[in-house]
């Protein structure tokens, strides 16, 4: 028993360190987060997946062998209890009880042992009695004996439930993997190209593997997950997926995920038809399928391109799909779209401190963009424009890797809640040939400027000047050039008059993109303000966006995929039998207390001895004692 | 004395019954009668065996003890009024006096939490006191306390389908309402076992643990809204959680009593309190008694997460963080019984060891939640 709780202490252990260092994650994350020393031992100890690994099995097999030994060794025992009434017990040991009284024999013996008879029956009691040669007799009762299959059925019901788990675990493959005739595939491949060592057929006789079914379409393998690499279980039959569907409560959040499925098997005159969702799978030739998660299917894209630092506005159409790649420019400084995932819904909570609801901002799309030595930068883009602190953006966000948080540019909406504003105003914002105008409109509407044409030319070449600084970099590059020109002192001044100066001239930018197509002007309010202040802020933030494409999601058709997990747990039955045992073993063994009685007839004492014992001595049983000692003591005097 | 029935013949529980007993499994079989008449079809089979299930069981632990029959009728009575001011509109909870200041669900749970903070209270002052008119006062708060908990949780249920027909479930589905459901099954098990053993004198203890977990709740009501209803994830939808959820409870709420039981020993035992509190073999027997079912309720809950996990998870068992957690609780508690049954021991170890105990409790129950992520994700702060 010491060796059977240690072993379980050590699984506790184990358990532990299971729940804390999180499982079965790519093992680029474990090397990351440990460093490559810490990662190798971590991984010899098979950390990553604790509960899979051999140390934890052989653990389980020992528990279940020490604990049939147990059960093995004090099960004949425990039986024995249970049957006999200890109708042997001496007088003398009797009398060494601690819980015992002696009462006068009125009545005749007769007549006193059918008394006692009828007290334990009503007590509910079960009796044996057995005449002494003295001519005294023994009445030997028992009550709650079945305490005793309490042990054998916690006992059988643990080595039950852990034989169960192991049957369902993957020891076949363990031992196929130690003697080398199976390894798991660690290359992204298709799977037709699996070799044959790393499948798994169809008599492999517990797996939990998992599926991903693009709509419209069938398979008959599934993957297993293995540290860092996968097995393809072969399937009996064929699944296809007619339609996937996700509903939505009013607030937005889903509501249902359900799959059409078909199960087409030779075996079948025809094929099976059922719509499986999460909490209700479809079990079919002892292999359940789960609804487990989603994913895109291929998503139909269509995008507006704009080159960013072109300084013409006509997006270029580009369509693609989710898996797929494309193609963004030419020669050295071609860029390889990779479309990496659609969603349709994204609930986001928005609100400035997290308290609000959170709510649908729509659909967007995650792609990267690679360059030619293979770097490449995750970006995110937001369909629809979102709403932030009161105002309208169109929101990209733009990050180098996985470990970084995405950072976003936010596009201002013109009055159409269109994009179109701000790149018309970027446009020009960018074109060299315009800051001639803008700085003669400028010089114009400025009252500060005098008349003297002298005065007005060099306001001119200065706006213009600081127009060609600004389209090199925005914000930071004025910032710059004003650090290496202007002396520390007089840098503050300077910078809010340039600020100033390109808000004014962002005015007038924005107006002649308004005109160059024909769109009512911009007014100064402080709606406008605002507008201009985010403009010039995108604008800037544009520099920083690592590419200078910005992609816009104008149409998709969606197309999903349903993610199906396949299992096989031929121990499930043997874990819900060792349930129910176990169960029924703990109510027994704590809410049956097994009471013994013992009443010694001596006629020639004309006495009773009363001895009572119970192998749990507690507050019910000292009670108990009591009660029936004084009941006793009525009955007979 | 009649010689056929001499007295030491114990009565069996149906010949103990009187006509009271009856009318009380009469009205819960009437309630589940119009319940199935009414709802029917939006029940599957499990649940109207639930429904039928709950009559059976309310009735038989109603005819054991007595007052929890008055406080089930009288969750009853309230919740059914309270329904009826509603009159099918959720915007009425802060119109109608009566629903805003006292029944609608949120102003119930507000009442519950008072009324466990003034029971503690009053628990604490009858102890100093040695008072025992002051403790009967205690115990009625908690009553109160209980009533009102339940109140809001029914309203709370109805509440959630005048949101919306598909949004409708019953209150255990997050952190804010299994809070709630804690500290009506610690009351009620704390209460029981004061009237069965007299142990007034242990209220203050056992709402120590309550009112902890009280002020969760407020922190969690006034700082992050958590009390608005919200509709349940996919995985959720199931009638397990009608099962599983309460059983777990009885498990948290019994191992909680249990500790704080162990408190109130460790402190007698080292003589401080000694002469208010009960001997140290009451005490001792009370935390046996509540880990035992605590522990036959949390092995219960284990085995129905597992049934259900293997029919929303694709397995009975994923080892997933909570998983493991309740397999840690679990092994723990075994232990516990084990020495204590098996190798009789007893003393101020095994009070440690439940005080212990209750942290490990408090890790699964809360700290999976905060610290670690998997499929239980319901339930995160």
């Amino acid at each position: 028993m010491r060796f059977a709780v240690s072993l379980l202490s050590i699984l506790g252990i184990a358990s532990v360190v299971g729940t804390v260092l999180k499982q079965n994650e790519p093992y680029e994350n474990y090397i990351i987060k440990f460093g490559q020393f810490w990662f190798g031992l971590f991984e010899q100890l098979g950390l990553y997946d604790v509960y899979h690994s051999s140390w934890f099995l052989v653990i389980l097999l020992f528990l279940i062998v020490s604990t049939s030994l147990c059960v093995y060794r004090n099960g004949p025992l425990m039986i024995k209890e249970w049957r006999t009434f200890k109708e042997h017990a001496s007088e003398k040991s009797l009398n060494a009880f601690s819980h015992q009284a002696t009462f006068d024999m009125t009545s005749g013996l007769n007549v006193t042992k059918q008394q006692l008879m009828q007290f334990l029956q009503a007590k509910g009691f079960q009796y044996k009695s057995v005449v002494h040669a003295d001519g005294g007799e023994l009445i030997a009762a028992k009550a709650g004996t079945h305490q005793r299959w309490g042990y054998i059925f916690t006992h059988t019901a643990m080595v039950i439930i852990l034989l169960g788990g192991v049957l369902d675990g993957n020891l076949p493959f363990k031992v196929q993997e130690m003697l080398g005739h199976k390894r798991i595939e660690t290359l992204d491949i298709p799977e037709s190209q699996v070799p044959e060592a790393s499948r798994l057929s169809t008599s492999n006789p517990s797996f939990r593997a998992n599926m991903t079914l693009p709509e419209g379409t069938s398979d008959h393998v599934a993957f297993v997950r293995v540290r860092d690499g996968y097995l393809v279980q072969e399937l009996p039959f064929t699944v296809a997926l007619k339609d996937f569907r996700i509903e939505h409560y009013a607030t937005g959040q889903p509501k249902s995920f359900e799959s059409d499925l078909v199960i087409i098997d030779p075996d079948l005159k025809e094929p099976i038809t059922k719509t499986i969702s999460v909490n209700h799978p479809l079990l079919y030739k002892g292999i359940a399928i789960y609804q487990s998660d989603f994913q895109d299917g291929g998503t139909a894209l269509d995008f507006n391109v704009w080159n960013l630092f072109a300084p013409d506005n006509q997006p270029q159409p580009l369509a693609g799909a989710i898996f797929g790649k494309g193609t963004l420019g030419e020669g050295d400084d071609a860029l390889t779209v990779e479309y990496n995932d659609f969603r349709k819904f994204n609930i986001i909570n928005m609100s400035p401190d997290g308290k609000g609801k959170p709510h649908n901002v729509g659909p967007n799309i995650t792609y990267k963009l690679r360059d030619n030595k293979g770097q490449a930068i995750e970006y995110v883009t937001y369909m629809q424009p979102m709403q932030i602190d009161g105002k309208h953006y169109f929101v990209a966000g733009m990050r180098q890797t996985v470990q970084d948080e995405f950072r976003y540019l936010r596009i201002p909406i013109d009055d159409e809640l269109s994009i179109n504003g701000f790149m018309n105003f970027r446009a020009i914002m960018l074109d060299a040939a315009k800051y001639p105008e803008i700085a003669r409109k400028i010089a114009r509407n400025s009252l500060d400027v005098g008349k003297d044409p002298a005065v007005v030319k060099q306001f001119e070449n200065s706006v213009v000047q600081l127009l060609t600084i600004f389209a090199q970099g925005g914000y930071s590059q004025v910032a710059q050039i004003i650090e290496k020109n202007v002396p520390e002192k007089e840098r503050e001044v300077v910078a809010s008059t340039y600020i100033k100066m390109v808000r004014v001239a962002a005015y007038e930018a924005y107006n002649m993109g308004l005109a160059a197509n024909k769109k009512p002007l911009l007014v100064s309010d402080a709606k406008t303000e605002a507008l201009l202040r985010d403009s010039l802020n995108s604008f800037s933030d544009m520099f920083f966006y690592g590419s200078p494409y910005f992609l816009q999601l104008e149409q998709f058709e969606h197309k999903e995929a349903s993610g199906l997990q396949l299992t096989k747990s031929p121990g499930q039955k043997w874990v819900y039998l060792g349930s129910v045992l176990l169960v029924l073993g703990i109510f027994s063994m704590m809410y049956i207390r097994e009471r013994r009685i013992w009443l010694l007839l001596k006629p020639d004492a004309n006495q009773v001895l009363f001895a009572m014992a119970s192998n749990r001595k507690n507050l019910d049983f000292e009670q108990e004692f009591n009660v029936y000692r004084e009941q006793l003591k009525g009955l007979l005097t | 004395m009649n010689s056929n029935s001499p007295d030491y013949q114990q009565k069996t529980l149906l010949q103990r019954l009187n006509w009271q007993d009856w009318l009380y499994a009469l009205v819960l079989a009437a309630g589940a009668v119009f319940a199935y008449t009414r709802y029917a079809q939006y029940m599957d089979i499990y649940e109207v065996g639930f429904l039928f299930g709950a009559t059976a069981v309310f009735s038989y632990l109603g005819w054991q003890w007595k007052r929890l029959s008055i406080l089930v009728l009288g969750i009853g009575a309230v919740s059914v009024f309270s329904i009826n001011l509603y009159q099918g509109e959720q915007a009425r909870a802060t119109q109608v006096f009566l629903l805003k200041y006292l029944i609608s669900s949120q102003s119930a749970i507000m009442w519950m939490n008072v009324l466990f903070v003034l029971a503690m209270a009053t628990y604490w002052f009858a102890l100093y006191k040695r008072s025992e008119f002051t403790g009967k006062v205690a115990t009625a708060l908690t009553w109160s306390a209980t009533l009102f908990g339940f109140v809001g949780l029914m309203v709370r249920w109805y509440e959630s389908y005048l949101i919306a027909p598909d949004v409708g479930h019953i209150p255990i589905s997050n952190l804010y309402e299994v809070f709630v459901l804690f500290c009506l099954i610690t009351a009620l098990l704390y209460l029981h076992y004061e009237q069965r053993l007299n142990t007034k004198q242990l209220g203050g203890f056992v709402l120590l643990v309550v009112n902890a977990a009280v002020g969760f709740i407020l922190w969690y009501t006034f700082d992050r809204q958590a009390h608005n209803i919200q509709p349940l994830v996919p995985a959720l939808q199931s009638y397990w959680m009608k099962i599983h959820v309460p059983a777990n409870f009885v498990g948290y709420g019994a191992f909680s009593l249990a500790a704080m039981v162990a408190s109130a020993y460790l402190l007698a035992n080292k003589g401080v309190l000694a002469s208010r509190l009960p001997e140290l073999d009451v005490l001792d027997d009370l935390m046996y008694k509540s880990i035992a079912v605590g522990f036959a309720f949390f092995t219960i809950a284990t085995i129905l997460g597992a049934m259900w996990a293997a029919e929303a998870w694709g397995g009975y068992w994923s080892w997933d963080p909570k998983e493991t957690w309740a397999l840690i609780v679990w092994l723990n508690y075994a232990a516990w019984l084990h020495l204590r049954m098996v190798k009789g021991f007893r003393g101020p170890v095994l009070a440690w060891w439940a005080l212990i105990g209750l942290i490990v409790t408090t890790f699964a129950f809360l700290g999976v939640n905060m610290f670690l992520s998997g499929l239980h994700s319901y339930g995160t702060l």
